[in-house]
Order: structure tokens, then C-alpha cells, then sequence
């Protein structure tokens, strides 16, 4: 979980979406259903059995866009593959043929048996929950909190790097003499101290990746802004008259966005492990819902076998397809942006 | 050369008050004052006690005292090496920080030792000859590699090494005295996960020394090709992932936390993890400044180290 991130190269990758607009739209109408499906839960009422409904074929289209996108690049199409593979999922599991994910069956059934007039083609879990359908919904905590987290940190990265970057002088020093402060804790420390602090849950995740990521987001924004604010259109609307906060979201921001897509895509990655590993060690989503590091919790501590390994290994497998997928993007995207 | 380091060496110290200061605040809520109340008295009596008396227990704890005193007292504590007390483990927490760190020194040594040479030789191996197919694999196999979280390393290698073939035990909690054979899961997994990154730093360095001028003029001149690589690129191409291995001492303080749980070691950073889950405030404020401290000193090392070894900038 390296913090160093060389400066990306200053490509505008957005150009190559015909249309952004349609995208994010399409993106929007996918995404809004699954957090809130996730982060509601019952709070949803009748509601919550037809919200991911319109989520299914945004997600589908959505992965055609890319894979258009993409097409020239083998390593970013193998990584969006990955990517929406466990998106799609994480939108139709309430809607696929599973049995409940937390419902004890028959315990320690290995793959591929059926025992109780049921086929467990992953087996059973130590209190006899159908591996499968837990592996399944588990994706869905960790992708939207990840996805969440890392969006919160990035507003907040990319808000302290343009008043850094642009109005300099005192305010550049406080807030990249902070940001070296918090840089300077190793990132799990941070997070375990944070987390100790606030008390374990999905929103203090979302708090602790902010303070850990914002500050190396808000390190390359400002190095970004400091380059772009020497161009003429930034004199030109400082001619004008436009106040500061105007020149900062409207001249500079469309202009730092392209590197940061990539970097961003390499950040889900490490949001992802972060969440995965935090829930591993205790301090963050909690039980009964099915969640990859809590698998692995559960199962480190009652299956060391290796009739049972199987425990271990699919929620680890599944964590790593899922990290590498977003590894391969960033990958593909950096590649990409560097043949323009 | 010495107005850089005294300038580095204020900025750390900064950075550390900065850092301690803030530990201390955030942990310095009413809340907390209670919690450390139910630890030492037990909540039945804590719940029981009147409001004077609660008032009274603070002043003998001194904990009614203007925070920025008792800042200034735990401050001094620590640098007479009084680190508190910690109430899971009934021991002073000074000389339990620093056997558990020393732990985490031996692993981190191990480490160290093997992972610099392989990242080293696959970065300068790929990096020698850019775009060849030695190049592309082990690009690959670094990119696959760093992909994997360590929590997925090390349920893989327990699984196959421990679990399914037998060699290696599959904890490593050392019960019975120090055992190597129980260290090297633990070392294996920190190396897979971490050997990626600074051979692709190795790969980069290499490469844009390759292609600089000098080295073409050194092979147009006839040089054999491995004395080119050996004596003339290697000495610049390992400036650079100099730097980022003396940072991976930060990201190692990181990782190990995982590790060290999953594997059951005791090093720092499950003591760490079982203070924080406790809640054992001093502990967890010792540890978080003791990774601080470690962290800002190999940034420094790597800062100063990188303008020593780097002429261009000694010089000017």
C-alpha cells in the first residue's frame, strides 16, 4: 500500500468518451440504487426489493461503453472485465437464485456435495451458511463503501489541492505542512488509530480513507494547479475579474481532471484492500452481513484445515480478482493516455 | 549539504509535535477520561461513583489539570522513557514497545534482506533491455503480484505450504522460543506483496539510465554489453530505488500489521491492533508515535541519502 504515486501523465482521457455526459448519467443511474440499497438497508420500506431493478441494465450498458472505449488495450479490457463482473453482481443478488446468506444450513459441507436435498457447488461455511451466496453478496459492502470512500476523499483531496495550489502563499504552507503530518503515519496505523477513535462502522471507514488518501490526492492536484495556473485563461479570467472560487472549480478543475482518473482507479484498489483488511482485523463493517474480510475472519480462527481451506481461499480469491481488476484499469488507462 | 539536513531534521521534529500533539487531543475527550475510570475501578463502581467523586478520582489521576500541562508531562515522560502503563497487558508499556519492535525488526530484517536483491536484479533485468519479453513477464508477474492484498498472500501460502503440504508451521506465535522455521511465512508473504513496486522503480531508473547518452556512447564504442550495464549504468540506476526502499520501511510498519495478526506474531503491530480493540489508549499512543518516528527518520534517511548519493545535487 504504497503512498508514492508518480505524477500521472496530463492526457485528457475524458476526450475519449463521445459523450461524457450520457456516461455519467448512465453511471448515476447505476451506482444511486446500489448505495442506497446498501447503505438503507431496511430503511428502504417497500421500496427494497425493485430498487437495483434499473441498476441491471445501466450496469450492462455501462460495461459496453468501456468496453468501446477500451478496445485498444488488452490489459484495461481484462481489468473492467474483472471490475464490472463483481459490479454486476454486486446489482442482481437480490434477484439470483441464492439461498439466504445468512441462514445456517447444514455447517463445514465441502464443495460440491449436496447434503440436506441442497447443492452447494462452494460448500458451506463453518455455522453453515451457503458459501456461494455469501461470497456473492459480499461484494456489495465493499464495492460501495470503497467506491464512496474513495469519492469523498478525492472531493475533499482535490479541494484542498486547488486552494493549495492557487491562492499559494499561507494557505499552501499550513495545508501541505498538515498534509505531510498526516503522510507521515503509515496508512494502517492511521486507520486503526481513526477507527479506534470513532468506533467501527461503515461511515468512519469512508472518514478514515478520507483523512489517510486526501492528503497524497491533495499533493498531486497541487502540483497540477500550480502548472495550470500559469496559463493564459487563467490570466484572462483573472482579468475579467472572476473571483477565486469561480477560476478554481471552473478554469482549473475541468483542466486536473484527466491524471486523476487514473490515479483514482489505482486508489480504489488500495481502498478496497484497506476495507478488506480492516474488516479482517475487527475495526471495521460488522457481522452478520456477508462481507469478504469478515469470512476470512470468521474462518482464520475455526478452519485451519486444509479440508476446509476452501473457507479461506474463496473470499480471498474473489478480494484479489476484484483489486486486480481495478489494478489492470489503471494500468490500461496509463498506458493509454501515454500513446495520445 | 548540512543546510539541508539541519532543515530536514527541524521539519521531522515539527512534524513529530504536530503528530503527538494531536494524539494526545484526540484521545483526551471526557469519554475517554471515563473509560480509563471503568479500566482501573471497574464499571460497576465507576456507574456507582457520585458526580464529586468522579471529580475527586480525576484529581488524584491528575487528570483535571489543563490539557496542555499534562501534554507537556506526557511529553516528558516519554522522552525520560515513561510510556504509561497498559491495563490488557498489566506491564509497564515501555519495555513491551520495545520487545514487540524488536520483533518486528527481526521480521522486517528478513525482509529486507530478501527482498532488496530480487526486486534489485528483476528491475535491473527488465529494465536493461525495455519492451524485451524478460521485460514484459516480469512487468507482469510484479503488477499480478502487488494486485494480491498480503491478507490473500498469506491465506494462499498457508494453505498450500502449511496447510496442504506440511513443511511450515501455519502460525507463528514462537510459544516455544524462537523458531526460523515459523518466521518464513510471515517474511514470504511481505516479500510477494512488496518486491513488485521497487523493481518496477528498479525497471524505470534502469531504463531511462539506458537510454541516456553516455551509455550509447559506451557501447558505440565497443564496450562489451555486461560491462556497459555493469559499470556504467548500474552505479546511476540504483540512485532512485534507493530512495524507495528506505520509504518502504513506512509502508512495511503498514503491512506487517496484517501479517503479524493474521500470522499470529507477536511484533508491533498486533500489539497495536489488540490495544486499539481493547481500548488501551496509552498503548496505542505509544505505538502510533513510535511508527511516526520511524516513518519521518526514513524519510529523512531517504531524502539526505538521495542528495548524497546523487552528484548532480552534492555538488551544486
Amino acid at each position: 500500500m504504497a503512498v508514492v504515486t508518480a505524477p500521472p501523465p496530463s492526457v485528457p482521457l475524458m476526450h475519449r468518451l463521445k459523450n461524457p455526459k450520457v456516461s455519467i448519467t448512465i453511471f448515476v443511474i447505476a451506482w444511486l440504487p446500489l448505495m442506497l440499497y446498501v447503505m438503507g438497508g431496511s430503511s428502504l420500506g417497500v421500496l427494497e426489493p425493485f430498487i437495483l431493478i434499473p441498476a441491471i441494465p445501466a450496469v450492462i450498458l455501462l460495461y459496453a461503453i468501456c468496453i468501446s472505449t477500451f478496445r485498444e488495450s488488452t490489459i484495461a479490457l481484462i481489468g473492467t472485465t474483472l471490475v464490472f463482473f463483481w459490479f454486476l453482481i454486486a446489482v442482481t443478488a437480490p434477484y439470483l437464485p441464492l439461498i439466504d446468506p445468512n441462514k445456517p444450513i447444514a455447517p463445514f459441507v465441502p464443495p460440491f456435495t449436496a447434503k440436506n436435498d441442497v447443492f452447494f457447488i462452494l460448500g458451506t461455511d463453518f455455522k453453515g451458511r451457503d458459501m456461494l451466496s455469501r461470497t456473492l453478496w459480499g461484494c456489495q459492502r465493499v464495492l460501495v463503501w470503497g467506491v464512496s470512500a474513495t469519492f469523498v476523499a478525492y472531493i475533499v483531496g482535490t479541494a484542498f489541492g486547488l486552494i493549495a495550489g492557487y491562492i499559494s502563499g499561507w494557505w499552501d504552507e499550513i495545508i501541505s505542512f498538515l498534509g505531510n503530518v498526516i503522510l507521515s503515519f503509515p496508512v494502517m496505523v492511521l486507520f486503526i488509530v481513526i477507527l479506534n477513535y470513532l468506533g467501527p462502522s461503515g461511515f468512519n471507514i469512508v472518514i478514515a480513507v478520507t483523512f489517510a488518501s486526501a492528503p497524497a490526492i491533495m499533493r498531486i492536484v497541487r502540483g497540477l494547479a500550480l502548472d495550470v495556473k500559469t496559463r493564459d485563461y487563467v490570466f484572462a479570467a483573472q482579468t475579467r475579474g472572476e473571483s477565486a472560487l469561480w477560476i478554481m472549480v471552473v478554469e482549473l478543475l475541468p483542466n486536473v481532471r484527466g491524471p486523476i482518473i487514473v490515479d483514482a482507479c489505482l486508489r480504489l484498489g488500495y481502498t478496497t484492500v484497506a476495507i478488506t483488511t480492516l474488516t479482517f482485523l475487527g475495526l471495521g463493517l460488522q457481522p452478520p452481513d456477508p462481507d469478504w474480510g469478515l469470512m476470512i475472519k470468521e474462518s482464520a480462527k475455526t478452519a485451519m484445515l486444509f479440508k476446509f481451506s476452501y473457507m479461506l481461499l474463496i473470499p480471498a480469491l474473489s478480494v484479489s480478482s476484484l483489486i486486480l481488476g481495478f489494478n489492470l484499469m489503471a494500468d490500461g488507462l496509463r498506458e493509454m493516455s501515454m500513446r495520445d | 549539504m548540512l543546510k539541508l539536513i539541519g532543515r530536514r531534521l527541524v521539519q521531522m521534529v515539527l512534524i513529530i509535535l504536530v503528530a503527538s500533539l494531536l494524539l494526545f487531543v484526540i484521545f483526551d475527550t471526557p469519554q475517554f477520561k471515563k473509560r480509563l475510570a471503568v479500566q482501573e475501578l471497574g464499571g460497576f463502581a465507576v456507574s456507582a461513583l457520585s458526580e464529586a467523586d468522579y471529580q475527586e478520582w480525576l484529581a488524584s489521576r491528575g487528570l483535571d489539570v489543563p490539557f496542555y500541562q499534562r501534554y507537556v508531562d506526557w511529553m516528558g515522560n516519554i522522552l525520560t522513557g515513561d510510556f504509561g502503563f497498559s491495563y490488557e497487558k498489566n506491564t509497564e508499556v515501555g519495555p513491551l514497545l520495545a520487545s514487540r519492535l524488536a520483533n518486528t525488526g527481526i521480521l522486517a530484517l528478513c525482509v529486507f534482506a530478501l527482498m532488496i536483491p530480487i526486486s534489485l536484479t528483476l528491475g535491473v533485468l527488465s529494465g536493461m533491455r525495455e519492451g524485451s519479453p524478460l521485460d514484459r513477464s516480469i512487468t507482469f508477474i510484479s503488477v499480478f503480484t502487488t494486485s494480491i492484498p498480503e491478507i490473500a498472500t498469506a491465506i494462499i501460502l498457508t494453505v498450500v505450504l502449511a496447510l496442504g503440504l506440511g513443511w511450515l508451521p501455519a502460525k507463528s506465535a514462537m510459544i516455544q522460543g524462537f523458531d526460523v522455521k515459523q518466521l518464513i511465512l510471515p517474511v514470504l508473504t511481505l516479500v510477494i506483496y512488496d518486491f513488485g513496486y521497487v523493481a518496477r522503480m528498479t525497471r524505470a531508473s534502469m531504463a531511462e539510465v539506458m537510454t541516456s547518452q553516455y551509455i550509447r556512447t559506451a557501447v558505440l564504442k565497443g564496450i562489451p554489453y555486461r560491462r556497459v550495464v555493469m559499470k556504467h549504468a548500474l552505479r546511476n540506476a540504483l540512485i532512485a530505488p534507493f530512495t524507495v526502499i528506505v520509504l518502504q520501511l513506512n509502508w512495511l510498519l503498514s503491512g506487517v500489521v496484517v501479517v503479524e495478526v493474521f500470522f499470529e506474531y507477536d511484533g508491533f503491530g498486533k500489539l497495536l491492533l489488540e490495544a486499539a480493540l481493547f481500548p488501551d489508549v496509552e498503548v496505542v499512543q505509544a505505538c502510533t508515535l513510535a511508527a511516526v518516528v520511524v516513518a519521518v527518520t526514513s524519510q529523512i534517511i531517504s531524502d539526505v541519502g538521495y542528495t548524497f548519493l546523487n552528484p548532480r545535487i552534492r555538488f551544486s
